[in-house]
Order: C-alpha cells, then sequence, then structure tokens
C-alpha cells in the first residue's frame, strides 16, 4: 500500500513539473506585454524597459522559468506586478473561502445527484424518472452563469431567502454551492441511473431478495453501494471541474476565494497571480483524484492492493 | 421441519406416496409481455414436493425450470413476467397471491434457493460474515455476536476450510466451489423446509461438482429439507433425484420416479434426451482404434512453457511468474483429435492460444513443420491459416451487429483469399457444410440458437482451410441434444477433411466419445496421456483417477463412489522469478501411455 502511495506521489510531482512548464510558455506567448500593463499607457520606452529588467522580463524564456521553478522549490510563488504583494500570501488569504466553496459543491451535487439517479433508477421509465431526466439534463447544458444569476433572482431578490452576494454565514454559501454544484449533480444523476439499473439486474441482488430481506435493507446494502463506485471515481476528476467554474461562480456571487483572485489577475496580465493560481489548481486536481484513488480500494474491496 | 410431517417419515422413496405434500404447485401457468401480447411460458405444471424428497426439474434451456423456481420463490421479473393461473400451496397455503411483505417473511425461512452463479451471486463489497448473518438477523430474534457465531457453524457445516478467516474475506477471495459453500450455508441459515437448487453445479469443476453435490445431499439427509434440483445434466439427475419432472418448452412433459424414467421412459422425448446423454465407458475400444499412425503430423509442440509475470514494487519490476503451461510435449496428427483435460486453472485454454500464437511463450510449436515462435507479423498470417478456433461461448464470440454471412466471409477477406462472386460462393458452400440454410448468411446473430450460432462459428473457423481447429469447450454452453448434433457435425469434417482437432473439454464423457488420445493436464503439466481408451479406461495417474471418480454416472443404478479430494490437489503455479517447479517425469505403460511417477 505505502510503495503504492510513493508511487503515485511521484507520478503526481511529475504531472505538476509539466503543468507548471505548460502554463509558463502559453503565458509567454501571450500577445499582452505585462510591463506596458504595469507602467500604463502614457509611460516612456525608456520606463517599460526599465520595468522589463526589473520584472526579468528580458531573460530568455529557459532563464525566466529556472528562476521561477528554483524559487518555487522554496516556497516562492513570486510576486505580485500590481499588488506589490507576495502570490502565496494573496492565494493562503483567499484560498479557505475557495475550498469551502468546493466542499459545499461536492456535498450538493453527491446529495441531489444520488438521490435523484436512485429515484429515477426504482422508477425506471415512469413520469418522475422522464421529468427528473429533462431536469438532469438541463442542469447538464446550462451555463453556470446564468443558473448562479436565476438562482440569485429568484431566492435573493425576489423571495429574499438568501442573501445576494459576500462571505461569512452558512446562507452565503447555500446558493454559490449550489451553482457550482447543480452541473455535477446532472451528471451524477445520469450515471447514478444508469449504475442503479445496472446493479439491480444483478445476480446478487436475486440472492439478496432470495434471503428475504427488507426492501431498505436491499437498496442501502446491496445496491447502492455497488453502484456508487463508478461515481467515486469521477469525483476526483470533478475538482477539476469545479476549477474552472469557481472564476465564474465566485465573480457572480463576490465570493472572496482564488478564483475572483485569478479573475482579477487575467485582466490585469498579473502573470505570478495566474501562474501561482494555475499550479494551486493543478495541485488540487492531483490530490483530488489521488484522495479518490485513496478512497477507492475502501469502498471496493477488489482493488484493495496486496 | 414442518410440524404435520410424522417423525418416521424418513423413507424418501416411500415420501412420494405421502398425502401430506409439502408444497403442491397446481397448473402453473406463467405468461410474458411481449409486443404482440401475452406469450405463455409455462403451461400448467403441476407437481407436489414431499418432505424429505428431492425433486429434479429436468430439461434444455427455454424448458421453464428457473421460471418454476422463480415463481415459487416470489422472484418473477414483475411486471414482464406474470403468473396467470393456477396455485402454488406452501403447506396448504396458496402463495400466488401473497404480499410481498409475508413473502419475504417465507424467503428463507419457508422456502431457500441457490443460485447456478457462484461468481456472481455473492455481494463483492460484502464480507462473505455480514452476507450470512444478515439473512439471520433478518428473520430471527438474534443478537449480532450470536449471528456471527451461527455464521461460523454454518460453515463449518458446509465443510469451509478455515471458516474463522473466511467471515472476514470478500468473495473475489474465495474460489468458485467455496463461493457455492458460501450460498449453501446462507441458503440453509434458516432451515427452510425447502431448497430450491438452481444448476448449483453447472459453472464448477467436476471435481468441485462432486464435493458440492455430496454436501447437499448429505446436508438434505441429515435436516430432512425437501429439495427441488433444476439440471439439465442427466448424470446429476440420475445421481441425487428420487423423482424426476422432464420439462420442454414449458410443458411438462413426464414425472417419473428417477430408477423408472432411466429404465423405462414413458415419452419419446425423454428417450431422446436420454440417448444424447454422452456416457463415460460407453465407447467400445475396438472403434476408437481409428489406423492414423502413417498420417503426417501437423502439430509438434516441445517444452512448451507459458508464464505470467506478476508485477509489483515501487519500479513495477516483475517479482513472481504465474507458470500457466509448465514444459508441455504432444503432436497431433492429420485426422486425429487429441483432447486436453483437467480442472480450470490447469492450462488447457492457454495451449490452445499458445497454438495461435495469440500469447508470447518459450519452447516450440511447429505446425506443418514450421516454427512458430519468433516469426513476424506478415509470416504468423500464413501459418494461422492453418490453425483456427471454435470457443466456447457461440453468443460472445459472433459480433452482434454483423450479418453472420459475412463474419464468415471475413478471415477469407482478412487474408485476401477471395472476393465477389468466388467468395460468396465460397461461404455458400461453408454454410451447407455445417448445416445451416442459405438465407441464414443475411441474419444476425440473435435470430439463430446456441446450436446454430455455433454451427457459424464452425463454419467461420473452417472458411480458411485449416488443418487443425482448436475447439475451445465447444459444447459446453449447449443442451445435450444440441451437443450431440454438433459432435457429429465436427467428426464428420474431421472424416471428410481430414481436419485434426485439439479438443479442449472438462466433460470427460464427450472427450471418450470424440478423442483418439488424451493428455490430462495438472498445475499446467502433463501428469498422464495416451490413447482415450487407455487414459480413461485405465487411468494410472492417481489425479486422473480422482478426476473420472468425481464423473456423475447417467444411471441411477450404478453410483459413483462419493468422491474425496486430496489435499495434494491444491498446488499454487505461482513462484518467485528464477524458480520453477518439478517437471514431472513421465513413464511409459506400454501402447504409448505415460503416466507422470508419483512421489512416494
Amino acid at each position: 500500500m505505502s510503495i503504492h502511495l510513493l508511487r503515485r506521489i511521484l507520478e503526481s510531482l511529475l504531472i505538476l513539473l509539466g503543468i507548471s512548464i505548460v502554463t509558463f510558455l502559453l503565458l509567454y506567448l501571450l500577445p499582452a506585454d505585462p510591463a506596458r500593463q504595469i507602467a500604463g499607457r502614457s509611460a516612456t520606452v525608456q520606463t517599460v524597459e526599465n520595468i522589463r529588467e526589473q520584472l526579468g522580463l528580458n531573460l530568455p524564456l529557459y532563464q525566466q522559468y529556472w528562476h521561477y521553478l528554483s524559487n518555487l522549490l522554496q516556497g516562492d510563488l513570486g510576486r505580485s506586478y500590481l499588488q506589490k504583494t507576495e502570490v502565496s500570501e494573496l492565494i493562503a488569504a483567499r484560498l479557505p473561502a475557495t475550498l469551502l466553496l468546493m466542499a459545499g459543491a461536492i456535498v450538493c451535487e453527491l446529495v441531489i445527484g444520488l438521490a435523484l439517479g436512485v429515484i429515477s433508477a426504482l422508477w425506471r421509465n415512469s413520469r418522475t424518472d422522464r421529468v427528473l431526466t429533462v431536469v438532469s439534463f438541463t442542469s447538464v447544458s446550462a451555463p453556470q452563469f446564468v443558473i448562479g444569476i436565476l438562482l440569485l433572482y429568484v431566492f435573493a431578490v425576489k423571495l429574499h431567502w438568501a442573501p445576494i452576494g459576500g462571505y461569512g454565514t452558512f446562507a452565503h454559501l447555500v446558493l454559490p454551492a449550489l451553482t457550482l454544484g447543480i452541473l455535477g449533480a446532472g451528471w451524477y444523476a445520469r450515471m447514478m441511473r444508469s449504475s442503479m439499473i445496472d446493479v439491480l439486474e444483478k445476480d446478487y441482488v436475486r440472492t439478496a431478495r432470495s434471503k428475504g430481506l427488507s426492501r431498505s435493507r436491499i437498496l442501502f446494502r446491496h445496491v447502492i453501494p455497488n453502484a456508487i463506485l463508478p461515481i467515486i471515481a469521477m469525483i476526483g476528476i470533478d475538482i477539476g471541474m469545479f476549477m474552472s467554474g469557481i472564476v465564474v461562480v465566485e465573480s457572480v456571487f463576490s465570493w472572496p476565494g482564488i478564483g475572483q483572485l485569478a479573475w482579477q489577475a487575467i485582466q490585469r496580465v498579473d502573470i505570478p497571480i495566474i501562474m501561482g493560481v494555475t499550479l494551486v489548481s493543478a495541485c488540487a486536481i492531483v490530490i483530488g483524484n489521488l484522495l479518490a484513488d485513496l478512497v477507492a480500494p475502501l469502498v471496493d474491496p477488489r482493488i484493495r492492493v496486496r | 421441519m414442518s410440524a404435520m410431517i410424522p417423525d418416521n417419515e424418513a423413507d424418501m422413496t416411500d415420501a412420494a406416496k405421502s398425502p401430506v405434500p409439502l408444497l403442491e404447485v397446481r397448473d402453473l401457468t406463467i405468461q410474458v409481455a411481449t409486443a404482440s401480447g401475452g406469450k405463455t411460458v409455462l403451461d400448467g405444471i403441476s407437481f407436489s414436493l414431499m418432505p424429505n424428497e428431492v425433486l429434479c426439474l429436468a430439461g434444455e434451456s427455454g424448458s421453464g425450470k428457473s421460471l418454476t423456481a422463480m415463481a415459487i420463490m416470489g422472484l418473477l421479473p414483475k411486471p414482464a413476467a406474470r403468473i396467470t393461473a393456477g396455485q402454488i400451496l406452501l403447506a396448504g397455503r396458496d402463495l400466488v397471491d401473497l404480499s410481498e411483505t409475508e413473502y419475504r417473511k417465507l424467503r428463507a425461512t419457508r422456502v431457500a434457493m441457490i443460485f447456478q452463479e457462484p461468481m456472481t451471486s455473492l455481494n463483492p463489497v460484502m464480507t462473505i460474515g455480514e452476507q450470512i448473518t444478515e439473512v439471520l438477523v433478518a428473520h430471527q430474534d438474534i443478537s449480532a455476536a450470536e449471528a456471527s457465531k451461527a455464521a461460523l457453524e454454518l460453515l463449518t457445516e458446509v465443510r469451509m476450510s478455515s471458516p474463522e478467516r473466511r467471515l472476514k474475506q470478500y468473495p473475489h477471495e474465495l474460489s468458485g466451489g467455496m463461493r457455492q459453500r458460501v450460498v449453501i450455508a446462507i441458503a440453509l441459515a434458516c432451515q427452510p423446509d425447502v431448497l430450491i437448487a438452481d444448476e448449483p453445479t453447472t459453472a464448477l469443476d467436476v471435481t468441485v461438482q462432486a464435493e458440492i453435490l455430496d454436501l447437499i445431499a448429505k446436508l438434505q439427509e441429515r435436516a430432512g429439507t425437501a429439495v427441488i434440483m433444476i439440471t439439465h445434466d442427466m448424470g446429476v439427475v440420475a445421481e441425487i433425484a428420487d423423482r424426476v419432472i422432464v420439462m420442454r418448452a414449458g410443458k411438462q412433459m413426464e414425472t417419473s420416479p428417477v430408477r423408472q424414467l432411466f429404465a423405462n421412459p414413458s415419452t419419446q422425448y425423454t428417450r431422446e434426451l436420454l440417448a444424447a446423454v454422452p456416457r463415460l465407458g460407453s465407447v467400445a475400444a475396438s472403434l476408437e482404434a481409428h489406423e492414423l499412425a502413417n498420417t503426417a503430423t501437423v502439430v509438434e509442440v516441445n517444452d512448451l512453457s507459458v508464464r505470467f509475470p506478476v508485477r509489483g514494487g515501487l519500479l513495477n519490476r516483475v517479482q513472481q511468474n504465474v507458470h500457466a503451461v509448465e514444459k508441455v510435449s504432444f503432436s497431433i496428427n492429420a485426422g486425429e483429435t487429441l483432447a486436453l483435460v483437467g480442472e480450470s486453472g490447469s492450462g488447457k485454454s492457454t495451449i490452445g492460444k499458445a497454438l495461435m500464437s495469440l500469447l508470447p511463450f518459450d519452447g516450440e510449436i511447429r505446425i506443418n513443420g514450421r516454427a512458430t515462435r519468433g516469426l513476424s507479423r506478415r509470416s504468423l498470417q500464413v501459418v494461422r491459416r492453418d490453425v483456427q478456433m471454435i470457443f466456447q461461448d457461440p453468443y460472445a464470440s459472433l459480433d452482434p451487429r454483423m450479418m453472420v454471412g459475412d463474419q464468415v466471409a471475413e478471415p477469407l477477406i482478412v487474408h485476401g483469399l477471395a472476393s465477389g462472386t468466388e467468395l460468396s460462393d465460397r461461404v455458400a458452400w461453408l454454410f451447407k457444410r455445417v448445416g445451416l440454410p442459405l438465407d441464414a448468411m443475411r441474419r444476425h446473430p440473435h435470430e439463430f440458437s446456441g446450436g446454430q450460432r455455433q454451427r457459424v462459428c464452425i463454419a467461420r473457423a473452417l472458411a480458411l482451410n485449416p488443418k487443425l481447429i482448436v475447439a475451445d469447450e465447444c459444447v459446453s454452453a449447449l443442451d445435450v441434444s444440441v451437443q450431440a448434433q454438433v459432435l457429429e457435425l465436427l467428426r464428420e469434417l474431421q472424416e471428410d477433411e481430414g481436419l485434426s482437432y485439439l479438443f479442449i473439454s472438462h466433460d470427460m464423457a464427450v472427450v471418450e466419445q470424440v478423442s483418439d488420445r488424451v493428455a490430462v493436464l495438472y498445475a499446467g503439466q502433463v501428469v498422464e496421456t495416451g490413447p482415450a481408451s487407455a487414459v480413461l479406461g485405465n487411468p494410472r495417474h492417481a489425479y486422473t483417477q480422482r478426476l473420472l471418480s468425481a464423473v456423475p454416472i447417467p444411471d441411477p443404478e450404478h453410483q459413483r463412489v462419493p468422491f474425496v479430494r486430496s489435499t495434494e490437489d491444491i498446488v499454487s503455479v505461482m513462484h518467485a522469478v528464477g524458480t520453477a517447479p518439478e517437471q514431472q517425469l513421465l513413464q511409459n505403460h506400454g501402447r504409448n501411455h505415460w503416466s507422470a511417477r508419483e512421489a512416494g
């Protein structure tokens, strides 16, 4: 087990290194010039050149990357061009809010998605199933900013059940978490439905019925634990999906997380922040997948490593 | 046991005359919903089951055996299938209109069931212990501690090795036979009056089958449970039944005590069914001596070894090898059939795949004198024409979306051997050759029965005009009557085309019928080989003897002796890198009959 874990961690580090190279290259190829952005439109060529030299932007690409990497290995993500603060401090200040939002979203998508999937499968081809199919496809295909604004309009503006935006209480969390989680909920509802239908036909469910067990025992002990297995592997991938979603959701709900930070940095070509947020997101995705890998053997004894 | 049965009601055959049946099925009729309305799939079945009795439902696939069982258990797939007429009386109480809640209380306590597929009938994410205790907890007022104590006792009762450890294990850690023991333990947990066993040994090796049948018989005798045994195997029927119901296409053909059924069947169908059953020892030695000494050698295998690496550790290096096949040598002449027999995991199918060059191997395989090892893809393609394969499952080995004519034509196209009208003529000839109508070419696999599909597979294998056909359990999935027809086709083709067969099978009676020579495989090595009559008629190696003693005899007058497994039967084929198992040395008993020297 520990050898398996060590191997997975080594693989993850290689992935992160690759991501840092690709992101660095992409940002370098951007047509925007960060030095000009910092200096302002009216600055002279000399000022821009000075800023460029200050930030080391005139060095060859590989040297720039090497500097970045060697700093990174010491835990230094660089300084923001515009906010003049350490990127690591900026991210650290905002990460808890984002993690809270993601946790809320995971709870939303699992609770809603799994419940809808189970209901659809148990009453397969009924009217309820057809309505839920439409609902889940809608939630999968609707853009998040539309869902976010819709929820805000209905529950905050009209019904006054939730605050319009901001951060602090549980009430603040509900709408953004729902907006972020609803896409995944739609997916999970579909996946859980087909997985449940598959499991309901299995021989061991027939065995369970022949034992004279109660419906609820069969459902919660025999069907759902088996039907949920393919979903668990998906949760790791989901964290990646969230990363693109949080930029939108945090902007719509003024949620002070790293998505908002990234959005502001992208608008101002604040490369150290963009790099930092990208790496943190990549870390989150890698850790998410690692966790999914570690949790899977706990729920499925067949894949326990000897 | 039910209270109304007198204590001295012990004699099972006399029990049939008892006036108080435990279970009575009257005129049971089941319909399934189809696009064109209800279709009757079970038509007026009536029988009674006496306490202590073993009643066999025998018949071929689609006869309605399992449907009858599911109806008694109240587990028919509703609303697709429903009981349209008749009664199921358990101790006088009609179960047909029972509510689900009421039915639930009967399952496991009054009527319990064992299913065919031990590999899939246990929940993969629950421990064995929990799967046994949950049935006790559901029906009895029992604490968790008492339930696990009872589970341990049950596992001991079904003669499971190291039962304490098994309680904490998961199904995938157990073999098929062990899983079936768990299923039996679950079924017997609440001491049901009626035990329904639906083909409980069909998916198991013949030796394991013998153990499980012995176990069911012993438990049944001890607890006095009445058993409904569903089987297609007349050998199993002869061995275990008191009375037999022969079913066909949803109808009850015949109901007789077992001896009468075998001695004096009352319907033509039963006579045909019994006639189609291959019997070990029925082939006269003279018939089998068909002279082949002077024909050319088609396949020669020398010291064939196949190993599968088991990787592990940080760098994923090979740590152990599974020695699936270890230094096996044999040859097959033109027009000859060599049978490979042995239990699952003995390496039979692996040898077949090596002959097709479908996996890497050590040693030498010569086909028509040409060594196949290390050949390029292109040269291998030419060699492969000479060896073709027929698989066990004709359902899985045909593409469901392709017309069967195209599937038979495909090898000819791939090898660039025919095109245009020549191709269609050749395919038509092949269909005629295997006894299929020409209009079958334009149909899809689902439109055929199992036997017809296997004919399509044979036609496909014949397309390239091969010298050798590797037939891997090619009749195991077929009903006996269909099996007999397919075997006859294979024999005809051998006579006409001079084909050679490598016939892989676990069914000794079939092997005796078709093979000239037999090689017995055990843990990847040949332990005995020689002419079929010598190996099967006069087995020298203890393993061969045990294997043959496990075969059920389709004759209630001649019962086999109870099967005894030897502790030597369980040998691991996993070996550390660089080590190999001790090689079995064969000694000659004359007439080319060889067997491995045994220890001690």
